[in-house]
C-alpha cells in the first residue's frame, strides 16, 4: 500500500483520483507508525511552505525511517519544495533536508506573472524512473509561486522567469513541482511510473 | 514558455449543460460529463462547470453532476455558481473540484475569499467578475449579472487578490452569448493591474477573438461556450490557429 500524507494542506480527492486511474489505492495513515507497512509515500500540498510545519516531529521521523529503508518517496507541488533545506516562503519552518538548497519564489520578470498558473514544457537533461516515457517539451501543469533550486538530483527543469527543478530523483526520492494528477497522459504516466517503482 | 489556456465553460442547470445569451433565454445542449469528456479528448486545457441558477434544492444533483465530470478528467476542474459559504466550497472540492469560483458572495463578504484561501490555497479561490461598461468604466454586477454594485472591476479584482484570489475569471456582460468578440480593452485594464493570472470570458465568436483577447486583451486564458459545444474539432482546429499566430498554447 501506497500512504497519502494528509497534513491538512489541500484537498487530496485530485491526488487520489490520479493514481486510482493508474489502478493504485492509497491510503491516509492516521498515525505515523502506521507508515511502517507502506511500500510508498506521497507527500502533497498546496498553499504556504509553513504548512509544512505540520509535518515536523513524529512524521518526519516516520517518513525517514521508512525512506531509510527503501519506501520511495514522491513529494509533489509543496511536498518537493519540502524534500529540500527550506524555503524563503517561511525561513522559520525546516525542510525535510535530503536536497540541498533553499526554495524561493519565482522573479517577477517584464510581463511574467507570479503565482506561475498552467501548462508549461518539461526539459528533460537526463534518464530517470519517475519520468520514463515522459518526451522532452511535454506540457504539465503548474501552479506554485515559489520554487526549487536546479540541483544534480534535477530530472526535469521548467522555465518562468527562471528555470527551476521541475522534477527531482535521488534513488528512492522523487518530487514534481507541478500537479500529475491534472496533468493529463503525461501525469499519469508519472504517476504510474512511481507506482511501479514502489514494486521494485 | 507558458501555454495560453483554452477554457470549456460548460453552464449547468437541473444536471444538463445550456446556454444562455446576455445570461438569459437558457437552451439545452447536452449531459456535461459527456462534453468534458469529448473536450478532454480534443485537448482542453481546463473545464469548469457554472451552477447558473444554483437553487438549493439542486444542489444535490449539481454534485452529482461535479463527480460525474471530475471522473472523467485529469485536468484542471473549476466549479462556480451559487458557493456562498466555506460549506459550499468544501461540498465542491470535495466532489472533485480543483478550484472554486466565487462571484456574489466574495462581493457580499470579502474576507470569504481569505478564509478559502487559507484552507485550500489560493490556487483554488478564482474570483468570478461579472464587468458591463457603464459611464467610461467597469462597472461589477453581482447576482448572475442582475445586480449593479458601486465596485469598479480593476478595483475589485485588485482587492480580491490581496486578499487571496488566485486567478481572476472575468466576464464581460455586455459581450456574453453575442459572439461578438471578447471586450479586450476591459480585459488589458484587469490583467494589467493584478499578477494573478486572468481568464477573459463572454463574446467568443471566431478564432481570431481568441487570438485577439491574447494578443490585445493580455490574457491568460480564455473561457468559451457555444464556440466549443457547437463544432466538433473545434478545439484542435482553435490551437492551431493560435499556433500560426504565434501564440503558445498546449498541443
Amino acid at each position: 500500500m501506497i500512504a497519502l500524507i494528509d497534513y491538512g494542506a489541500g484537498n487530496l480527492t485530485s491526488v487520489r483520483k490520479g493514481f486510482a486511474a493508474v489502478g493504485a489505492e492509497l491510503y491516509t495513515p492516521t498515525t505515523p507508525r502506521d507508515l511502517e507497512k507502506s511500500r510508498g509515500i506521497v507527500v502533497p500540498g498546496v498553499g504556504n511552505f509553513a504548512a509544512t510545519a505540520a509535518l515536523h516531529g513524529p512524521w518526519t521521523d516516520a517518513i525517514r525511517i521508512a525512506v531509510g529503508s527503501g519506501a520511495p518517496l514522491l513529494g509533489i507541488c509543496l511536498g518537493l519544495q519540502w524534500l529540500f533545506e527550506g524555503s524563503d516562503e517561511a525561513p522559520e519552518v525546516a525542510g525535510l533536508g535530503v536536497i540541498k538548497g533553499t526554495c524561493s519564489r519565482l522573479p517577477q520578470n517584464d510581463g511574467i506573472k507570479v503565482p506561475h498558473v498552467g501548462w508549461n514544457s518539461l526539459r528533460v537533461p537526463r534518464k530517470s524512473w519517475l519520468l520514463e516515457g515522459v518526451a522532452e517539451n511535454a506540457q504539465v501543469y503548474f501552479t506554485h509561486s515559489y520554487a526549487a533550486p536546479v540541483t544534480s538530483e534535477t530530472a526535469a527543469t521548467c522555465e518562468h522567469g527562471a528555470i527551476f527543478a521541475a522534477a527531482i530523483e535521488s534513488g528512492n526520492i522523487f518530487g514534481v513541482q507541478f500537479h500529475p494528477e491534472k496533468s493529463s497522459e503525461p501525469g499519469l504516466r508519472i504517476l504510474r511510473n512511481f507506482v511501479r517503482a514502489t514494486q521494485r | 514558455m507558458l501555454s495560453k489556456r483554452l477554457i470549456a465553460c460548460l453552464d449547468v442547470r437541473n444536471g444538463c449543460v445550456v446556454k444562455g445569451v446576455n445570461f438569459e433565454g437558457l437552451r439545452n445542449a447536452g449531459d456535461p460529463a459527456a462534453l468534458a469528456r469529448r473536450y478532454n479528448q480534443e485537448g482542453i486545457d481546463e473545464v469548469v462547470v457554472l451552477d447558473v441558477t444554483a437553487t438549493l434544492e439542486g444542489r444535490r444533483a449539481f454534485e452529482a453532476t461535479i463527480r460525474a465530470v471530475s471522473s472523467e478528467l485529469f485536468i484542471p476542474l473549476t466549479v462556480g455558481g451559487g458557493i456562498r459559504t466555506e460549506a459550499d466550497a468544501a461540498a465542491a472540492i470535495d466532489a472533485g473540484a480543483d478550484k472554486v469560483g466565487v462571484n456574489s458572495a466574495a462581493l457580499a463578504d470579502p474576507t470569504l475569499l481569505t478564509r478559502l484561501s487559507a484552507r485550500y490555497g489560493s490556487q483554488a479561490i478564482i474570483v468570478a467578475i461579472d464587468a458591463k461598461r457603464a459611464d467610461g468604466r467597469f462597472q461589477v454586477f453581482s447576482r448572475s449579472g442582475s445586480t449593479p454594485t458601486p465596485r469598479d472591476a480593476v478595483e475589485w479584482a485588485v482587492e480580491a487578490e490581496s486578499r487571496g484570489a488566485g486567478e481572476v475569471l472575468l466576464t464581460s456582460i455586455d459581450r456574453d452569448g453575442t459572439r461578438a468578440g471578447f471586450d479586450c480593452e476591459l480585459t488589458a485594464a484587469v490583467s494589467t493591474a493584478v499578477s494573478i493570472p486572468v481568464i477573459a470570458s463572454g463574446g467568443a465568436g471566431t478564432f481570431d477573438h481568441f487570438t485577439r483577447v491574447f494578443q490585445v486583451g493580455r490574457a491568460d486564458a480564455a473561457l468559451a461556450a457555444s464556440v466549443f459545444h457547437y463544432s466538433e474539432h473545434a478545439v484542435a482546429e482553435l490551437k492551431q490557429h493560435l499556433r500560426e499566430g504565434g501564440i503558445p498554447v498546449r498541443c
